[in-house]
């Protein structure tokens, strides 16, 4: 019938929305208040702005951890003078009174009534949200302290407020800017519950009432992630003005939480969103800014006693239980702080093992309530339950009706948890087949509850197989998560091998005709290792198994060679291999007689050319005698004959530079020298001639 | 004929001989430097033959300046014969120096070359 069908897969979807899955909350605990302490540090020497400051100091309340007295002492401080300037902003005047209202600081010297009356002046000219915002809040605190405080105006103030609200439940910041947000939502909202603080007289109730309303269209357009806790997000224009969706979250519930304080009757929003959103705050484990702390602790701190509704959180304090040593299965169900619930019930609606098709193992069973610790528990070894990864949905339903308008539980929350235990492995055999496939040459049971030590030997025509069979405690067929089966060589070369699984046993055949090649023709001992593991495995192993002598063939010509196998990795502290260089080799010289000779041979031509001046008659009859002459022909020789020298040490060792500056102070030297001369010598030849 | 020419040849040798014997002592001094330098060259050549041409720069420059010096002197030799009508105005004092100042030039190239 097709109409039951659509009916059950509409309740199937119903029922699935309404559970919630837990992402890993845990209430807040002493991990938080050790990070409190530990990001409490100043930056640059300071804490900040009385703003940070005020953060810091709230989250430290809150936890219940005292702050250093210096640190009181600077703030005190910083307090005190903002107070007294007269040039303070209301921000400013905000955040001192704020931190002045947990310091206590001394305070004789302020004259609170001057600032409430500015306050209130300030108030009537108010339009933008910040402004109503800071100066309500600094009288509302300014009357905490002990000061009488009445808003005169208190209607046409909030009605001033409102105005700024949209029809979704954001509120603008003011009248001229068009962009709607959460965060000036929560900041509107808190103002408006500052404003019946100190009202004279009291707020109309349409008015408070219409508010109510605004509030669940601002919890309606709520946003979910994916684990399903809830948040709050704002568009942002330009990074400067970007807000975490952890501060937007904070925001909207500290001025939904406020206003909810000081109005009548009940706000409707229901238990599960507000549920949601505490669960945001809790799944950031420990931020790591004191500022996102300050969000999350304060956030949680409006939750923990709000007049909507108080949150419960179930929790699992351990995950993975263990059925040989018949663990318990603990529920915690606290406040967000972890403060015990009131009476309730928790009962573990369903635990279904992943792999049993959907059929609930466990259903309907109701938790016992151990009184000393606080704590949910069930014994799960009397109700025969198998090893394996479980999902577990738990329902808390508290025992005072009036207890269910106060708090909330969220409905069905699930779970996983894995139950471990111990796998025995059965019919555990070993054989070696021949190559017909079925004739058993041996066959060895194993007995895998410790080491073996078999020897067998097979050559590559036979085939190795490997069975077993792994139980649960219960009798039930178990698949674990890694079978392996390893063959290490003598010479270290290993070959892994998965083991399949078919119905009900874990089975490997290795038939060495094929795996010749994988095992590179080694021939030899061959050491066998029996891997299986699983996570819900409380004996998991790792077995030898014995070695098993293959005697391969030889290896062809262009068999592929064993990888080289890893040397102990402690070796390369060791000293290294010698390089050796390789030079370019010398070009061959000639032998040294063969140069001596030739070297003597090249004086030969310049001895002939002597003998043949001597033999032409050379005479210096034309070399000048008289003195002035004489010394500069003697000069000029000389001179070449310098330059020739200086040629020598040129190529015997001066460089090219020294070489260059020398020869040109005696190329001019030479120059005029030789002009001298040789114009003396041509004058007189031409006087000769001409005579 | 081949007496002839044998003897054409002797007469040849003969006759330049002593067509040689007449030119001036100086231009005979600048022909023996010419074949000192030219036969330098050669047994440098007939050494690069025998042990291969290794540092082929030290080969060049001795080679080359040889050679260059052996050019420079031919060109001394020009331009101090008398008989050449073209240098009759250039004082031989004055082509000597050329000379020398091209032949230092030359060397410093050939040692800087020598390596």
């Amino acid at each position: 019938m097709p109409g039951r069908g659509i009916i059950i897969l509409l309740a199937l979807i119903w029922s699935s929305l309404s559970i919630c899955t837990a992402s890993v909350v845990r209430p807040i605990s002493e991990a938080h208040r050790s990070a409190a302490l530990e990001l409490f540090v100043p930056f640059d020497g300071s804490f900040g702005s009385l703003e940070d400051i005020y953060a810091s100091f709230r989250t430290l309340e809150i936890l219940g951890l005292e702050k250093t007295q210096d640190v009181s002492d600077v703030a005190c401080k910083s307090v005190v003078d903002k107070l007294g300037s007269p040039s303070s902003t209301t921000k400013d005047l905000f955040y001192a009174l704020k931190v002045n209202s947990i310091l206590r600081c001394q305070t004789e010297t302020i004259k609170f009534e001057e600032i409430a009356s500015k306050l209130q002046t300030v108030l009537k000219s108010a339009s933008c949200l910040p402004d109503f915002y800071y100066s309500i809040g600094s009288l509302l605190l300014i009357k905490n302290h002990g000061f009488e405080v009445l808003l005169s105006d208190a209607a046409g103030t909030f009605q001033s407020i409102k105005a700024l609200s949209q029809s979704d439940g954001k509120w603008r910041y003011d009248s001229s800017s068009a962009e709607s947000s959460n965060y000036a939502a929560g900041m509107a909202l808190e103002a408006l519950a500052g404003v019946v603080s100190i009202a004279d007289s009291e707020v109309d109730k349409s008015m408070i009432g219409v508010v109510k309303n605004d509030i669940v269209k601002l919890f309606d357009s709520i946003k979910s992630y994916s684990d399903g806790t809830l948040y709050f997000d704002d568009k942002y224009v330009h990074t400067n003005d970007y807000r975490s969706p952890l501060e937007i979250s904070a925001s909207v519930i500290r001025g939904v939480t406020a206003f909810a304080e000081v109005a009548s009757g009940r706000v409707n929003i229901p238990g599960n969103k507000v549920l949601g959103v505490a669960k945001l705050f809790l799944s950031l484990g420990v931020p790591g800014t004191i500022k996102d702390l300050f969000h999350q602790i304060e956030a949680l701190s409006c939750l923990e006693n709000n007049r909507i509704y108080i949150p419960l959180i179930i929790s699992l304090p351990a995950t993975v239980l263990s059925l040989t040593s018949q663990d318990q299965l603990k529920v915690d169900v606290t406040s967000v702080f972890g403060v015990p619930a009131p009476p309730l019930t928790v009962k573990l609606l369903q635990a279904t093992n992943s792999n049993s098709d959907g059929k609930p193992n466990i259903e309907n069973q109701e938790l016992y309530f151990d009184q000393e610790n606080s704590i949910h528990y069930l014994d799960i070894a009397s109700l025969k339950v198998d090893v394996g990864k479980y999902n577990l949905i738990f329902e808390a339903s508290l025992h005072d009706p009036v207890d269910e308008k106060k708090y909330t539980t969220g409905g069905r929350t699930s779970f996983s948890a894995f139950f471990t235990g111990s796998i025995q492995i059965d019919k555990a055999e070993l054989a070696i087949l021949n190559s017909d496939g079925d004739s058993i040459e041996t066959i060895e049971s194993l007995d895998l509850s410790k080491d073996s030590s078999l020897s067998l030997s097979a050559n590559h025509l036979q085939t190795f197989r490997l069975s077993f069979q792994p139980t649960t405690p219960l009798g039930h067929t178990f698949k674990p998560h890694q079978v392996f089966l390893k063959l290490r060589h003598e010479t270290n070369v290993e070959h892994i091998f998965l083991i399949e699984s078919s119905a009900r046993q874990y089975k490997l055949t290795l038939d060495f005709l094929g795996l010749v090649e994988k095992f590179y023709y080694l021939s030899g001992k061959y050491d066998l290792e029996l891997f299986v593991g699983d996570a819900i495995m409380e004996n998991s192993f790792l077995r030898t198994l014995g070695l098993v002598e293959l005697d391969l063939p030889e290896p062809p010509e262009k068999a592929p060679q064993a990888p080289p196998q890893p040397i102990d990795p402690y070796l390369r502290y060791g000293p290294k291999e010698e390089i050796r260089h390789i030079f370019r080799s010398p070009e061959k010289r000639p032998p040294k007689e063969l140069s001596l000779a030739f070297f003597a041979l090249i004086f030969l031509p310049l001895l002939g050319f002597l003998i043949g001046l001597v033999r032409l008659g050379v005479n210096l009859k034309l070399f000048p005698s008289t003195p002035g002459p004489v010394a500069f022909s003697l000069l000029f020789h000389s001179g070449i004959a310098s330059v020739l020298l200086l040629y020598g040490l040129f190529w015997l060792k001066l460089d090219l530079f020294t070489t260059l500056k020398i020869l040109s102070f005696l190329g001019i030297f030479l120059v005029f020298i030789g002009h001298q001369t040789l114009s003396r010598l041509a004058s007189t030849s031409s006087k000769v001639k001409s005579s | 004929m081949a007496k002839s020419s044998s003897t054409d040849a002797v007469t040849l040798i003969r006759s330049l001989r002593s067509a040689y014997a007449a030119t001036p002592t100086n231009l005979k001094i600048i022909d023996l430097y010419v074949v000192f330098a030219i036969a330098t060259a050669l047994i440098q050549w007939i050494y690069m033959g025998i042990v291969g041409s290794f540092p082929f720069n030290s080969f060049l420059s001795g080679l080359l300046s040889c050679v260059g010096t052996a050019v420079l002197a031919v060109c001394l030799r020009i331009q101090v014969n008398k008989e050449n009508k073209e240098f009759k105005d250039l004082a031989p004092e004055r082509a000597f120096a050329d000379f020398v100042l091209c032949n230092l030039v030359l060397h410093l190239v050939i040692m800087n070359f020598l390596g």
